[in-house]
């Protein structure tokens, strides 16, 4: 499970790395989408790797936290995803401003001379 | 110090003022900008109250305030502390949005839609950051300032904006991912998020673990460097900064702030002198990238043909500046340089927003910037209507020498010299320097070399833009608005309060540094923090 989650991590990380540094507005938004996809798997691999286990607990006595998924980078992918998503949509507003106004998808605003 | 309410009061306040202008469209201009300086004003007020507060004058030490959200004990839920550096940080931010929205008032508010709004929210962010005492919490602060300041920067539009604005917003986005993945790797080490636990565990961490420890705080740190500006991340920076309109661009000076005192905060706090194993990490890569942020700025400054680029190379350099003394404090160099670079962040924060407030009438006369306004005013179907500043199109007399005087003014405080705190601010800084601390001589020269060399490039690409606009012009005077120079001379008034003051201002720095070096003070303060429900019990 481990090299498999590893292995997804780093193929999203990486296509998305490459999209970023493409010369085309679209390519760079995809490219941000997956790197968060792979942020978002790696922030949920920091709470240990747990199968089918509940990340609540009962209230009251003692219970063993082996039995448990950690909580907590839960709710931090909730959030992050949440706050990725909304920057995200922005961008692609800004995008499509810059589409708008300079006629060209280039991440510069113009295209190179040909 | 007890726990109050006033503790979240920076955060609470520009929320809702932000969040009620939204329920009224952008005619209502005049009430909103009311209601913006209102708010302003109450954060200012409630900043001096925190930082008096914090100066502990009752105890005689550092008061650590805390605010328990959800009154969860102290490492569980999410906590905003307040000690001498946030509350120094949230009273110059207040100091520098007064002055910014009344700027604001004179004309550019009206370019685009929600700028009072997203002025609150940006408000918003930056106090929520300064105040936070947990680190995913304050990835959610930094997304709300960025967010805010991505529309700000926009604000306006104009095909140049829109591609700054892209670049921008991708960059800070990778920025944050890279934030995301350092604070996920904090956690799988620690197990922790809140800041004064992680002070607590990291000199007990296990020596196998320190590699992790570092690599996640690293990581984190470059998102922060990326805000902070520090060569080679830095590119992105003089395009975004000189895009913006005026009051934006004067906001944007504090924004590279937010990134130098969080490195500032964490990197004391987690990696200071007593954290066993990994003290001092990230020290040579703050003094390196620092250094050369300086000598890339100074070139830029050097380089620069407009104002507006040349400003934000000298943001380039005061980060710079305040970034290798972080290391030297990191490596061991003493409180004493270090109170000397918040005294210099915060009078180089005030003269950078003067001088972006100043570039525009400075340059009026152009017409560049003027036909861009009429093009945009056009473009959102604004009308010069009967909302317009009718009561304060007031134009000063005498406005080149009111104009040359606040610039020269900027200048002195900017270059470094004498009389005004910018000089005070690095002698405070070079006197422990000279005085041998600790450190590698050479590099200790080398810095002093760097800056007083900042400080020349500075004088040399000021003083050349001053000639040409104040000297050598034969056109007709500009047009200014008493709108826009009394904020303008507020700032600069403000510098002046900082040099009369020097002696207190640089006792409370000097006593904020010695608390920083102290990470003990603010991780007990913190973890002294009562449950309210403990309290009633009792």
């Amino acid at each position: 499970m481990e090299i498999v989650l590893s292995l997804a991590i780093g193929i999203l990380a990486a296509s998305g790395i490459w999209l970023l540094l493409r010369p085309r507005t679209f390519q760079v938004i995809v490219g941000l989408c997956l790197l968060s996809y792979a942020v978002n798997l790696f922030i949920f691999s920091m709470g240990r790797l747990t199968l089918a286990q509940p990340p609540i607990m009962p209230k009251g006595g003692f219970v063993d936290p082996e039995l448990y998924a950690d909580p907590l980078p839960q709710a931090l992918v909730l959030t992050a995803i949440v706050i990725s998503f909304a920057t995200t949509a922005l961008f692609l507003v800004v995008m499509m401003a810059s589409r708008g106004v300079t006629g060209t998808d280039h991440v510069d605003g113009k295209e190179r001379e040909q | 110090m007890t726990a109050g309410h006033l503790v979240i009061a920076p955060i609470l306040i520009p929320f809702l003022a932000g969040a009620l202008m939204l329920l009224y469209d952008d005619r209502q201009r005049r009430a909103k900008l009311g209601f913006g300086i209102a708010s302003t004003v109450a954060l200012l007020l409630v900043a001096i109250e925190l930082l008096m507060r914090s100066k502990g004058d009752v105890s005689g030490g550092n008061d650590i305030g805390f605010y328990l959200l959800g009154d969860w004990a102290v490492p569980f839920g999410i906590v905003l502390v307040i000690d001498r550096l946030s509350a120094m940080m949230l009273l110059l931010t207040a100091l520098l949005a007064i002055p910014t929205l009344i700027y604001a008032a004179a004309g550019w508010h009206r370019q685009g839609p929600h700028f009072h709004s997203l002025f609150q929210f940006l408000l918003m962010g930056l106090n929520g950051a300064f105040l936070t005492g947990d680190l995913f919490n304050l990835f959610v602060y930094f997304e709300v300032l960025l967010a805010a300041s991505y529309g700000l920067l926009l604000h306006g539009t104009g095909q140049f904006r829109i591609r700054a604005g892209l670049h921008y917003i991708a960059i800070n986005l990778a920025a944050s991912l890279l934030f995301l993945i350092g604070v996920s790797l904090i956690y799988g080490v620690t197990g922790t998020l809140n800041m004064a636990h992680l002070a607590r565990i990291v000199p007990t961490l296990a020596e196998g673990d320190l590699p992790l420890l570092h690599t996640g705080a690293a990581i984190m740190g470059l998102a922060f460097l990326v805000k902070a500006g520090i060569w080679p991340l830095s590119f992105w920076l003089p395009t975004a900064y000189m895009a913006g309109a005026a009051p934006v661009a004067a906001m944007f000076a504090i924004m590279t702030k937010v990134g130098i005192y969080v490195i500032l905060r964490i990197s004391m706090l987690l990696f200071g002198p007593s954290a066993a194993g990994s003290a001092g990490f990230g020290a040579e890569i703050l003094i390196a990238g620092g250094m050369a942020t300086i000598l890339f700025g100074l070139l830029g400054v050097l380089a620069s043909q407009g104002l507006g680029r040349m400003a934000a190379n000298m943001i380039l350099i005061s980060s710079g500046t305040v970034l290798t003394v972080t290391g030297f404090a990191l490596a061991g160099g003493g409180p004493e340089m270090l109170a000397g670079a918040l005294y210099y962040l915060v009078s180089s924060t005030l003269a950078t927003g003067a001088l972006f407030l100043l570039i525009e009438p400075m340059s009026r006369e152009e017409g560049g910037i003027a036909a861009m306004l009429a093009l945009t005013a056009d473009a959102y179907g604004l009308d010069e209507g009967a909302d317009d500043v009718t009561g304060s199109t007031l134009a000063i007399p005498a406005t080149l020498t009111v104009l040359g005087l606040s610039f020269g003014a900027c200048l002195l405080v900017l270059a470094g010299l004498p009389p005004l705190s910018g000089f005070i601010g690095k002698v405070a800084m070079l006197a422990p320097l000279m005085a041998g601390v600790t450190l590698d001589p050479a590099l200790a020269w080398a810095f002093l070399a760097l800056l007083l060399l900042a400080g020349l490039a500075t004088l040399i690409g000021l003083v050349r833009t001053g000639i040409q606009t104040f000297w050598a012009t034969d056109g007709p005077v500009p047009k200014v608005l008493a709108l826009e120079i009394v904020p303008v001379l507020a700032l600069i008034g403000l510098m002046l309060l900082m040099t009369v003051l020097a002696e207190d201002t640089l006792r409370y720095m000097q006593a904020t540094a010695e608390a920083l070096h102290a990470p003990a003070i603010y991780a007990d303060g913190v973890f002294a923090a009562p449950r309210v429900t403990e309290e009633a019990a009792r």
